[in-house]
């Protein structure tokens, strides 16, 4: 029932973050829109699912209390600091209502300022995503509504925390200041360098995990003294122990490195994200012993102090890791995921096929030459059936996500894909997929986005000049349905009226559509071929009809680039993510997002569905991967282990597997089951923009920026994992190299990029990217 | 500030904000400016990083300013305009102060708006498919890197024309120089000529690339090194190639960092290389008895308005008598199926004619330098060939001169795969008499009737009289002295009056066909060894022919009845090289002589009158 109580709490994250944020930056910048949009999640919701939300809701106060008690001592200092900030802003600007409100929605009594430490899972850490959206005046408006929608949760809420907040200042400078209470910064050096002589002089098997508390230590220690204005002292710290750090940190150090004045620390973005939330470091007991023991002994109370305050370690009982263990696991920015975040049930299971009984005489039409195979298709198709009948234990209910209708288009689609999928080609290490590549020429604009529709009929492109094109790869033409004149004189009751509607004079191979001010980033086609969602650096997604081609909604709510959108698998929902860290649900009939998935650090870089449309993976430049649960908004994986920024996501066909390319040029394969990573594939020597399974999942391919599509043994991986039932246990991970018994073969082009790769639905493998002289 | 060097930041110096505030009208003192500077530096590296972000996005590698601009606008600060050409923009720093612009070249709107060739605009973009792997098994070869006709070649060239050319233009110097050594010597790549070509016309499309233009200009000098490769007719293509480093205003000349003069000077220096390998061409053709008259012709005309002076000395001169075997026959050939291939023959003698009258009189100007020079006998030589050879060419640039050398010296060490002999001037008078063996009076007319030689001072004829004598001594038997004549007079050619040779239909008295013509021309493939033979033999001694028997020889070899003449032709060569070089230099002082007046007549009428 955890994931139930955090939903409240969510809209509380919110709160706090929004008014962090702007008084952080000192801005304050209109943002109504933003506002309204910020509180649909609980006050819209998913209609659908209210009942669904409530029950759990109202019935387990207790559990939220617990939950929230459990975890004061760790979260609480830092969430009091950031709540009493706010609320001390709200003051200042006379906004007494939504001081109430707020200090009633977190239990606050008006005399003590004490806060219920709570949130510390994935929706508690949404809260110190630092977006740049801001809140101003208007924001008792916001509260007002997010206190009407949570009136119910904030009297199920109040929980004291039994530590008293020690905070002389609650100003909005808290955020920074608690660097200012330390000791004498100028004995940093010292208590670093004994600590890592200490470090050097411990038994192996410790050393690699302890060596874990270099790096945010480090960072730490560097921003103290830059915050004390210690500004030379700072760069000799960091001129001296810049060296020790893993190489993997590289891009964040030189950020950290340009910073070198209290002012700077106000706006930089990364600095918040090390300052508001705690690095995640997983040691197990005995070297954890160790460290304290070290650290007591010495009296060592300064690092002891950034450790406690800065963070949060995850202690397991057992074996300490080895270093290519906790290699393969770190490199986001803020350490690796904890465990317990990805304790949450997934159902990745997916959704029984809805029964469509084929017109038997049209399949005759189509399998006339072959005689056999008719009957054949029957009793597999039954088979199927009967599977699905049998329910998946792992698959969500069928109705946990209310899901649009199939209309007869879209069952006749579905047949269509039975008859492909009979055809469809067996792929394996020995019989490897035709690759078709798709180039654009005179793309002198840039291409930035390409999408093929499931059945490989259309493609579209997003371009840097702001355009949508899209082409049709068949013979068939596009073409415009009438103006609505026109469409008067038409026959209705006629047979082919599907056909009458469009406009000969229309047909062309390509149309261009133009409404986006900005490049467009990403672009997805609705499952059933009628929309195009396309979104832009301009803050918008839109949506576009492929029967009109004209722009139908303009989806505003990022306000700023949203790099990413997908559509949901069963059409009518679809996802974005971008700049400001926060991943938006929505629905096409709905001008505000129905969810909004806070907890990243970074700009969310890629955004896609699971296949049963219950959950969305989110990758992120901070480098880590969540697993997002649409019924509720929790976060319900965490995947670190990236070394880059993620640029590509794929769910495996069967939905138990998601697979991630980086920047770094590595492939890490997940199993959402137990969350664990099992696989890395290693060759690609650039970006990887785009990754794909084939459509039964034995093939997993992937395109960089290194011109290459590399076809990788999806089945041998999953093999592996199975025998190694061991890791899922201990949650450790155990990775051999084997990337190149796993590469099944490298395709090279030319002089273009890999931004795209599609399996028709008889796996051909698809790949697209525009040429480059 | 030092170490923030080492950390390779963006900075704007103190100096810079003052400068700048200064010409917004503001006084800022030291502190403040170096407050700023220390900000601004800041911010440039935060708009700079998250720049970045919209470069990944767009899926490029290269950070434009469009990206950085987008940077800006999303935090709050005002774009940069006018930045967003695709071209580099040339930053350069100002003569006076230490200001650093970015060039902003004047534009006339007027000249643009009414310019007539407006540039239509770039094609629509499309998508195109191609089937690229067929179940993955397609070409696992890098495509695009190898033209496809070479898959035909075998594996192993394959590979080696991979390494080859991935060490030339790769990133390793090393193997650069080594890929290099072994493309000038290796005897094997012959089938490889034409891709390797085909990678140095590739200079067009890495004009702004120095580097690469530099290694594929080494590698043209290791194709026009290795001798065992015959460029022929890909000699245009490289010429091609180089004239375009040479003269286009390549992309990388407009960073005036780059020092593209060299590059230039470079590729000048090689095109006298391929010069070389075009006249080794055009010798090639002449040498080649099967190949028609009419490709002679070509060779003959080319050496001569092309070459100039000194092709026809070391193409064709040395190649005469053993060519004159083949037109003698074909000449003397009076059968009427021979007609037209006469009237082709008449056509080359022509040609020679003017060719070899042109060359006379050209080295009659430069007589006095060559004589003056080759004053120091035997180790002069080389170096006077050199200059010879190369008679356009400034002294090269220091760095260079190792280069140049190298190429020289290939082209007077020769090597296994060409005929090029070891070369050295002949003198003049000795040529002359060469030349008047075979054309007899129609060379001597032709030069005494120019106005030069009418007045020619009495020294020299008496000199050429002299050394005309010597050898024509036996010239003058019977045989010649009856050829000859009736060869000339069978030519009404007058190149000097319309500037290029024409023959006349062959004249009536065709019946008058000696004995045993028929035979010599069966024989002339045997006969035109024995002459090449021979022509080698009197070119390793030019300095002396004069006083050698072999004088005597050729007009045997040439006239005697096959049967008899080729055990005779044979006899007398072998005193020949037991003549020392030293009777050359001893001659030296006599041709000097004959220089010095020679020299004022170049000065007067000479010039004016030179054929062509």
């Amino acid at each position: 029932t955890r994931d139930d109580v955090c939903f409240p709490f969510l809209n509380l994250a919110h709160a706090h973050f929004i008014f962090k944020m702007a008084a952080v930056q000192g801005g304050l910048v209109d943002a109504v829109e933003e506002k309204d949009i910020k509180t649909e999640p609980s006050s819209d919701g998913i209609g659908n699912n209210n009942a669904n939300d409530g029950g759990p809701l109202s019935a387990s106060p207790s559990s939220s209390a617990s939950a929230g008690s459990n975890k004061s001592s760790a979260g609480a200092p830092e969430d009091q600091q950031t709540l009493l900030a706010v609320l001390q802003f709200l003051k200042k600007n006379k906004l007494t209502e939504s001081v109430d409100i707020l200090r009633r929605e977190a239990g606050l009594p008006e005399d003590s300022l004490d806060l219920k430490g709570g949130d510390s899972s994935g929706a508690g850490s949404g809260g110190a995503a630092g977006s740049g959206d801001a809140a101003g005046g208007d924001a008792s408006a916001l509260l007002s509504r997010v206190t009407a929608s949570t009136a119910s949760s904030a009297a199920v809420a109040p929980t004291f925390s039994p530590t008293a907040a020690g905070e002389d200042q609650p100003d909005v400078n808290v955020v920074l200041s608690a660097y200012s209470q330390q000791g004498d910064p100028k004995l940093y050096p010292v208590y670093y360098s004994g600590l890592k002589r200490f470090i050097e002089s411990v038994l192996d098997c410790h050393r690699a995990e302890l060596s874990q508390v270099f790096y945010p230590l480090f960072v730490h220690m560097y921003l103290e003294l830059v915050y004390n204005n210690y500004e030379s002292e700072a760069k000799a710290f960091f001129e001296k122990y810049t060296g020790d750090q893993e190489c993997y940190y590289e891009d964040d150090l030189r950020i950290l490195s340009s910073l070198s004045k209290r002012e700077h620390m106000r706006g930089n973005e990364t600095l918040l994200d090390f300052r508001t939330s705690k690095f995640v470091l997983r040691i197990s007991r005995d070297s954890y012993q160790l460290l304290k023991r070290h650290l007591q002994e010495r009296q060592n109370n300064q690092i002891w102090n950034i450790i406690q305050e800065h963070l949060y370690i995850d202690i397991f009982d057992g074996m300490p890791r080895s270093k290519s263990q906790i290699d393969a696991m770190s490199g986001s920015l803020a350490g690796e995921g904890k465990r317990e975040a990805n304790k949450a049930k997934v159902y990745y299971g997916l959704l029984k096929e809805p029964e469509i009984e084929l017109p038997l005489d049209d399949e005759d039409e189509e399998a006339e030459n072959e005689e056999g195979k008719p009957k054949k298709k029957k009793p597999k198709k039954d088979s199927m059936g009967s599977k699905s009948k049998k329910q998946d234990p792992h698959a969500p209910s069928q109705t946990r996500i209310p899901l649009p209708e199939l209309k007869d288009s879209d069952k006749l689609d579905k047949i269509m894909y039975m008859k492909e999928a009979t055809k469809r080609i067996r792929l394996g290490p020995d019989n490897l997929p035709s690759i078709c590549f798709y180039s654009f020429l005179n793309a002198y604009q840039g291409l930035t986005a390409v999408d093929f529709t499931d059945d490989s009929s259309l493609i579209a492109g997003g371009f840097a000049d702001s355009t949508v094109r899209v082409w049709s790869v068949t013979p068939k033409k596009l073409r415009k349905v009438k103006s609505a004149a026109d469409l008067n004189l038409i026959d209705k009751e006629s047979d082919d009226v599907l056909e009458r509607i469009m406009d000969e004079k229309t047909a062309s191979e390509s149309k261009i559509l133009y409404g986006h001010s900005g490049p467009v980033y990403g672009i997805s086609f609705s499952p059933d071929r009628n929309y195009l969602l396309s979104s832009s650096e301009d803050g918008t997604v839109r949506l576009w009809s492929l029967q009109t081609f004209t722009c139908l909604v303009g989806y505003k709510g990022h306000n700023y680039p949203v790099w990413d959108t997908h559509f949901s698998p069963h059409g009518y929902y679809f996802i974005s993510g971008g700049h400001d860290r926060v991943a938006r649900l929505w629905a096409t009939d709905h001008y505000q997002p129905l969810r909004m998935f806070s907890g990243h650090l970074a700009d969310i870089t890629c955004t896609r569905f699971h296949p049963n449309s219950n959950y969305v993976a989110t990758g992120s430049s901070d480098r880590t991967i969540r697993l997002w649960d649409v019924l509720n908004g929790n976060c319900v994986r965490i995947f670190t282990g990236h070394k880059g920024p993620i640029h590509a996501l794929a769910f495996s066909p069967n939905g138990k597997f998601l697979a991630s390319g980086a920047t770094d040029g590595r492939v890490l394969l997940w199993d959402i089951g137990n969350g664990m990573m099992f696989g890395e594939l290693k060759g690609h020597t650039d970006s990887i923009y785009s990754l794909r399974f084939s459509r039964d999942g034995e093939i997993l391919a992937s395109g960089s920026m290194d011109n290459t599509v590399r076809l990788w043994d999806a089945l041998k991986a999953f093999d592996d994992l199975e025998t190694d039932d061991f890791t899922a246990a201990t949650g450790h991970v155990h990775l051999q190299d084997n990337s190149q018994e796993l590469l099944l073969g490298t395709y090279v082009s030319k002089s273009t990029p890999v931004i795209h790769l599609h399996f028709t639905r008889r796996n051909l493998l698809l790949a697209a990217g525009s040429y480059n002289p | 500030m030092a170490d923030r060097d080492e950390r390779r930041f963006a900075e704007v110096s103190r100096e810079s904000v003052k400068l700048m505030a200064e010409s917004a009208g503001a006084e800022l003192g030291d502190d403040v400016a170096a407050l700023l500077a220390e900000d601004v530096c800041y911010r440039l590296r935060e708009a700079t990083q998250s720049s970045s972000q919209f470069m990944r996005h767009a899926k490029r590698r290269k950070l434009t300013v469009e990206d950085f601009n987008r940077a800006l606008r999303w935090s709050n600060v005002e774009a940069v305009c006018g930045y967003g050409a695709q071209d580099a923009l040339p930053f350069r720093p100002a003569k006076e102060g230490e200001l650093f612009f970015i060039e902003d070249r004047d534009i006339n709107l007027v000249e643009l708006a009414l310019a007539t060739n407006i540039p239509k605009g770039c094609a629509e973009t499309m998508v195109r498919v191609n089937v690229s792997y067929l179940d993955g098994k397609g070409n696992l070869e890098p495509q695009g890197t190898v033209p496809s006709a070479v898959q035909s070649l075998s594996d192993d060239l394959l590979k080696y024309y991979q390494q080859i050319t991935r060490a030339i233009l790769g990133e390793d110097p090393h193997l650069m120089k080594v890929a290099l050594l072994d493309l000038q010597s290796n005897s094997k790549i012959a089938a490889l000529l034409p891709y390797f070509v085909y990678v140095i016309s590739g200079v067009k499309s890495v004009s702004h690339d120095l580097e690469q233009l530099n290694r594929l200009l080494h590698m043209v000098k290791s194709l026009v090194q290795n001798p065992y490769l015959y460029l022929g007719s890909y000699v245009r293509s490289l010429v091609s190639s180089v004239m375009y480093c040479i003269l286009e205003p390549l992309a990388a000349s407009i960073n005036p960092l780059n020092d593209h003069w060299t590059l230039r000077d470079y590729a000048a220096l090689l095109l006298t290389g391929l010069y070389h390998q075009i006249l080794l061409s055009l010798q090639k053709v002449l040498s080649d008895p099967v190949r028609p008259l009419c490709s002679h012709y070509g060779a003959v005309v080319g050496s001569t308005l092309w070459g100039g002076r000194c092709a026809v000395e070391r193409v064709l001169f040395p190649h005469l008598p053993a060519y004159w075997a083949n037109l003698q026959a074909v000449l003397d050939d009076y059968s009427v199926s021979n007609a037209q291939v006469k009237a082709d023959g008449h056509k080359v003698y022509g040609a020679i004619l003017v060719a070899v009258e042109r060359l006379l009189k050209m080295k009659a100007l430069s007589q006095p330098a060559d004589g003056g020079s080759s004053g120091q006998p035997g180790s002069a030589v080389g170096v006077v060939g050199y200059r010879v050879s190369s008679p356009g060419l400034s002294p090269p640039p220091e760095p260079l001169s190792e280069a140049a050398l190298g190429i020289a010296s290939h082209l007077q060490a020769g090597g296994a795969g060409c005929p090029w002999e070891e070369w050295t001037p002949v003198p003049l008078p000795a040529m002359y008499c060469e030349l008047y063996s075979f054309f007899g009076d129609s060379l001597a007319v032709r030069f005494s009737t120019g106005p030069g030689f009418g007045s020619y001072p009495p020294c020299p004829p008496s000199q050429l009289g002299d050394a005309r004598k010597e050898p024509c001594g036996p010239a003058s038997n019977p045989d010649t002295a009856r050829k000859m004549p009736q060869l000339t007079a069978n030519l009404n050619i007058s190149p000097r009056q319309d500037g290029s040779p024409r023959t006349d239909p062959p004249p009536p008295s065709l019946a008058s066909t000696g004995p045993g013509r028929s035979l010599a021309r069966s024989s002339s493939s045997s006969s035109s060894s024995s002459s090449v033979q021979r022509s080698k033999s009197s070119l390793s001694r030019s300095g002396q022919r004069p006083a050698g028997p072999s004088r005597d020889v050729f007009p045997k070899a040439r006239f005697t009845s096959p049967q008899t003449g080729l055990p005779t032709t044979f006899a007398p060569t072998p005193p020949v090289p037991a003549v020392p070089p030293r009777a050359y230099a001893h001659k030296l002082p006599v041709i000097g002589r004959v220089g010095k007046p020679v020299r004022r007549w170049a000065c007067s009428h000479y010039s004016l009158h030179l054929p062509l």
